[in-house]
């Protein structure tokens, strides 16, 4: 391709759109649907419209749709008419679609699942009624599905890099940040620290060189909304970390990714080929003076190293320990100069702020919490995936609307938010709409938004003792408070969980975890205890009836 | 000094990294791939070629939990015990994998066939409980089922790269 122009890039969009009126038969093709059997279905539906002579008929992978537990998907996208969303198709299905729908007109009923449409609101779909409106509403996943995240052309054909041809050829950095500011973006990587701010801070530290990096590293076990964008729309994120680039006026960027994300880091990869191809990335971006390029950084499996102070240490190629801020990173990060560390979802959301203002943003959501969410949301739950929501949704509606409520038919108990840092929210407060500040209040938090959804028969005793496992199996022993008083407290829950436990060593977990949150040097160790607290919060009888003596 | 063919095999990797500041970490990787762990004369090589003080290269294999100092086995099988994958039966999917190789995570069988390792989450929580043996990514597993899936890998040739 050749080296793009902000003029050329729009020409090119109309063009690719124009060429679009064919019918689309995309096949989900990200980890899950590939695990899930989408190879021999994309085969099957590949060799059938080659042999039937279907012509305009197209078929393609996509990226992951977030129906995760409904895996293999296939949509069936007509010129004209509203999509169809197929799921569990296997090649005996997709023969049928092919034969029914594709030849005969007629949807396929026996297979049939909402389609995206039905699901969720889409940036610039006119605003539905109140009633029949879908609870998603995607912006960081806007693509998700629908295009082939190995195509930019698919990406630009959906006014993918506007927003940065919009930045460098018209808007100052200031006008950037501010426009951030009227968002109300907060960061999406755990604390929900305001964007505009760290990349206004960022800005204004001097030095000569300044870095961004964009957190790929989702070590929450549960949450997998990082590893979904990156697979199924690569660019979007690329697009966020360019102009964070422009912003802060660093000229290089890193993506930071856990090695356990293969097809993540194929992805995007290839994506920073495409961009450096077209002029997107590289020396004089689309035309102008601003130059930036980016690499990848794999991590090696360490839940640590999604902390910042500790990615830092592990992009410089050492043991990924933290240190204590400040200095934040927005003063002395990579190689001791400022840097700019964001997370994958967090940049995922720039450029749609960009192109359609901060305005428009801050109308979705509620209070301090800004825009949408978007949530792995898992366990003993009908329909399993990821689904993005505005904040200050009811926790309830996520669960039992979209979600289908309990896979296994048996009362909702409780969800856990934000992973180990997290907590467990009982049923009878899942009324409370969904922001920062009110899972906080109840003894979670966001987290990166996992949601793990537990029916009666799950034991919050036994989720706290894993959690807390995990952290201890996690922590990087540079503190004590995390390494020995971890260790403690998970050997006297592991007293109580089997029966052993006495009242004295119940009141000695709590003392430990105050120890742990107020010293622990940092994010893994003070967050360490919530779990095993905020179970002691609302199922304390679970672990008092264990007790002996 | 070490064998040549060795030698050449680092010094690729060596290339591809050594004028990359903090790139040691893509360079271990680079180097499990092509060997399947670390083994120790090889990182003695590549601490010559990149001049980094082999404690320093130690030191961060030992940190994190992908770099291994044993060969693997044949077959690296990996059992996720992520929170959905714990919920949903994770553990039964452990103790079967364990019955039927007869060895804890973290050891080879004897006669080198299968490696088992326990998983900290593939992002695959949907689909859960997951386990992936070598590249290949099994979805809502049984436990029932991971004995044929075990006993269809046995002497097919592949391994060295694992997903977790
Ligand atoms: C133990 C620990 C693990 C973390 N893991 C991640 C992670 O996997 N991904 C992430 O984006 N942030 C993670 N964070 C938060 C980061 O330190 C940082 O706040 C975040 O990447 C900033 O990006 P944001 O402002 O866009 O949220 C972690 C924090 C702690 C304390």
């Amino acid at each position: 391709m050749t080296r793009l122009t902000p003029n050329d890039l729009s020409a090119l969009r109309d063009q690719l759109r124009a060429a679009e009126a064919k019918t689309f038969v995309s096949v989900g093709m990200s980890t899950c649907g590939i695990a899930a059997g989408a190879t021999p279905v994309f085969k099957t539906l590949q060799e059938l419209v080659a042999a039937r002579n279907l012509p305009g008929v197209v078929v393609r992978q996509v990226g992951c749709a977030g129906m995760c537990s409904r895996e293999p998907l296939v949509e069936v996208r007509v010129p004209g008419q509203p999509s169809v969303m197929y799921g569990n198709v296997n090649p005996e299905l997709a023969e049928k679609i092919i034969e029914s729908h594709l030849s005969g007109g007629v949807p396929v009923e026996e297979c049939r699942i909402p389609s995206l449409e039905e699901m969720a609101v889409f940036p610039g779909d006119p605003e539905p009624d109140s009633v029949n409106r879908p609870l998603q509403t995607r912006i960081v996943m806007r693509n998700c599905g629908l295009i082939n995240p190995d195509s930019m052309e698919e990406y630009i054909a959906r006014d993918g890099y506007q927003a940065l041809a919009k930045v460098v050829s018209g808007m100052s950095q200031d006008d950037v940040v501010s426009e951030l500011e009227k968002s109300g973006l907060r960061g999406r990587g755990g604390a929900g620290f305001p964007t505009f701010m760290k990349w206004k801070f960022t800005k204004a530290s001097k030095g000569d060189t300044h870095y961004i990096i964009c957190n790929g590293d989702e070590g929450d076990p549960g949450a997998y909304m990082d590893r979904g964008i990156l697979e199924a729309d690569p660019h979007s994120v690329l697009e966020g970390l360019i102009i964070g680039g422009y912003v802060i006026g660093a000229e290089k960027g890193i993506f930071y990714i856990r090695a356990e994300y293969p097809l993540a880091v194929e992805r995007i990869e290839k994506a920073i080929k495409q961009a450096r191809a077209a002029g997107l990335l590289g020396k004089n971006i689309l035309g102008t003076e601003f130059s930036f390029d980016c690499e990848v950084r794999l991590g090696a499996g360490a839940f640590v190293c999604g902390e910042e102070t500790a990615l830092i240490a592990s992009v410089e190629g050492r043991r990924g320990t933290p240190r204590s801020r400040p200095p934040y990173p927005s003063q002395k990060g990579l190689w001791d100069k400022p840097t700019m560390i964001n997370n994958v979802e967090t940049l995922a959301n720039v450029a749609q702020i960009i192109l359609r203002g901060g305005d428009w943003f801050a109308k979705v959501g509620e209070g301090k919490s800004k825009g949408t969410k978007v949530f792995a949301v898992t366990g003993k739950v009908k329909y399993a995936g990821l689904m993005e929501i505005p904040m200050g949704t009811k926790l309830r509606d996520i669960v039992m609307k979209d979600g289908g409520g309990t896979s296994t038919g048996k009362p909702l108990k409780a969800i856990q938010t934000g992973g180990p840092a997290g907590g467990l929210i009982p049923e009878s407060l899942l009324d409370t709409p969904v922001t920062y500040e009110n899972l906080q209040q109840l003894g979670s938090m966001m987290g990166s938004g996992g949601m793990i959804v537990m029916d009666e028969t799950d034991d919050a005793v036994e989720l706290a003792r894993f959690y807390l496992g995990f952290c201890v199996d996690e922590s990087c022993g540079k503190c004590a408070p995390c390494r020995l008083g971890g260790r403690q407290m998970l050997t006297l829950l592991n007293k109580i969980a089997d029966g052993k436990g006495t009242k004295a060593d119940l009141e000695e977990v709590k003392k430990l975890a105050r120890a742990m949150r107020t010293a622990s040097l940092c994010g893994l160790g003070q967050a360490a205890p919530n779990p095993v607290m905020s179970a002691l919060r609302y199922f304390e009888d679970e672990f008092t009836k264990r007790l002996v003596g | 000094m070490a064998e040549q063919t060795l030698v050449d095999d680092i010094a690729i990797i060596s290339k591809r990294w050594k004028n990359k500041e903090g790139s040691l970490i893509m360079a271990l990787h680079d180097l499990q791939s092509r060997f399947g762990y670390i083994p120790r004369d090889a990182a003695l090589e590549l601490a010559r070629q990149m001049e980094i003080p082999l404690a320093r290269i130690y030191e961060v294999i030992t940190f994190y939990h992908l770099f291994k100092l044993e060969p693997p086995g044949k077959h690296v099988v990996s059992v996720c015990m992520g929170t959905a994958c714990y919920m949903k039966g994770g553990e039964k999917l452990l103790e079967k994998a364990k019955e039927t190789l007869g060895i804890e995570p973290g050891e080879t069988t004897p006669d080198g066939e299968f490696h088992l390792q326990v998983a900290r989450c593939l992002g695959c929580c949907g689909l859960a409980p997951v386990v992936t043996i070598n590249e290949e990514l099994l979805a809502k597993v049984r436990a029932e089922d991971l004995e044929n899936h075990l006993s269809a890998c046995k002497g097919k040739e592949e391994g060295k790269g694992d997903a977790s």
